[in-house]
């Protein structure tokens, strides 16, 4: 029993030298050749903006999710329960995702042209998302007439939780709905976030 | 119970099933095992009806690529073909080249039990479900695999 216990530790000792970390690269062909494959239905990557890191992600739709929160397990498991448990990081597969969003913090792109994939929102919300996503660079407008546009004028409370919970902010420019009378009213990301964009859509003095 | 998103099986588990693979089919064929364990998993994953014993699961996977490996080696290396089966010496500086080589040489079930046991120190339950066999079966396994070593590398 001696010698089977002194090769088990042999084995468990030298397993160290039998192989270093799998090459850097196979990583990168695993995901570009399961996105080859269709494999990948949730690709996201990190991407720096002057408003911090943000998270994107996108299906073979097109983007689903804009987020100021890091890639951490609690996001990317509500990806997973929400859309896929396939999800992969996968910056290649986002190159126009993040070209266009350069091109906007550079100031300039005034629209994005990318597809959306609504699938995180549903019903009222996603209608008062779609009206939001209408709203033009450097103009502003007020939750009564979003809600107005997605069909219920008075319904201007639930429109401001839908924009508060918008899944793709920046892009579906939530930022350009303000309180009636001009107040900035909330934001998902936190109001200073809100005010960035806005001044740098000329819509707000510097 | 939900599934965690794919990448987080990735990264807790890619250097176990690599190291896992380069202990089965040696360094050479490892790449390509490793590339085709994780295509297999990803495709397969939406289909899993449980969540827990994830590693035992992909472990399963890259066995049975190492399996298929090994099989396609065998084909190379009949005496009908034309190249002689030339393989590279192992680069394995220090280590212990000759007890590795002769894992590579246990029946695929013994190979990945004294794999998992000695140098992952899988529990025994956890290994049971990889082999697909009771703990009992799976012990046997880990005991039978490393007499086999004992004798092959002490003889």
């Amino acid at each position: 029993m001696d010698r089977m216990n002194e090769i088990e530790t042999k084995l468990r000792d030298s397993a160290a030298a039998l192989a270093e970390a799998p090459p850097a690269g196979l990583d990168r062909q695993i995901v570009e050749r399961a996105g080859g494959e269709k494999l990948v239905d949730v690709a996201y990557c990190s991407v720096d903006s002057p408003l911090g890191p943000l998270t994107v992600a996108g299906t073979r739709r097109g983007l689903v999710l804009v987020s100021y929160q890091e890639p951490d397990d609690e996001l990317l498991q509500r990806l997973a329960d929400d859309l896929s448990p396939r999800v992969l990081e996968a910056p290649a597969q986002l190159d126009e995702a993040r070209r266009e969003l350069d091109e906007y913090f550079e100031g300039e792109r005034e629209e994005f042209e990318l597809p959306l994939d609504w699938s995180l929102v549903r019903g009222f919300a996603r209608r008062v998302l779609r009206a939001t996503a209408g709203i033009r660079y450097g103009d502003v407008s007020t939750y009564t007439k979003v809600a107005g546009r997605a069909g219920n004028a008075r319904a201007s409370r639930a429109a401001g939780n839908a924009l508060g919970s918008n899944p793709i902010p920046i892009v579906v420019p939530c930022h350009r709905v303000l309180r009636t009378g001009g107040a900035m009213g909330g934001y998902g990301g936190g109001v200073e976030r809100k005010e960035f964009l806005l001044r740098l859509e000329g819509a707000l003095p510097d | 119970m939900s599934l965690p998103p794919f990448q987080s099986l990735l990264d807790s588990h890619r250097s176990d099933v690599y190291r896992f693979l380069v202990a089965s089919v040696g360094p050479v064929d490892a790449d390509d095992c490793f590339q085709e364990t994780w295509i297999a998993a990803l495709r397969a994953y939406p289909r899993l009806k449980r969540g827990d014993n994830l590693r035992a699961w992909l472990l399963r996977i890259a066995q049975r690529k190492a399996i298929d490996s090994h099989r396609a080696r065998g084909r190379r290396a009949r005496p009908s073909d034309s190249l002689p089966d030339t393989a590279a010496p192992e680069q394995m500086a220090d280590g212990e080249p000759e007890l590795w080589a002769a894992v590579r040489e246990l029946p695929p079930k013994q190979r990945t039990a004294v794999f998992c046991r000695s140098v992952l120190g899988m529990p025994y339950a956890e290994l049971a479900g990889l082999l697909e066999c009771s703990q009992d079966a799976a012990r046997r396994n880990v005991h039978q695999g490393l007499k086999a070593l004992r004798e092959e590398w002490t003889g």
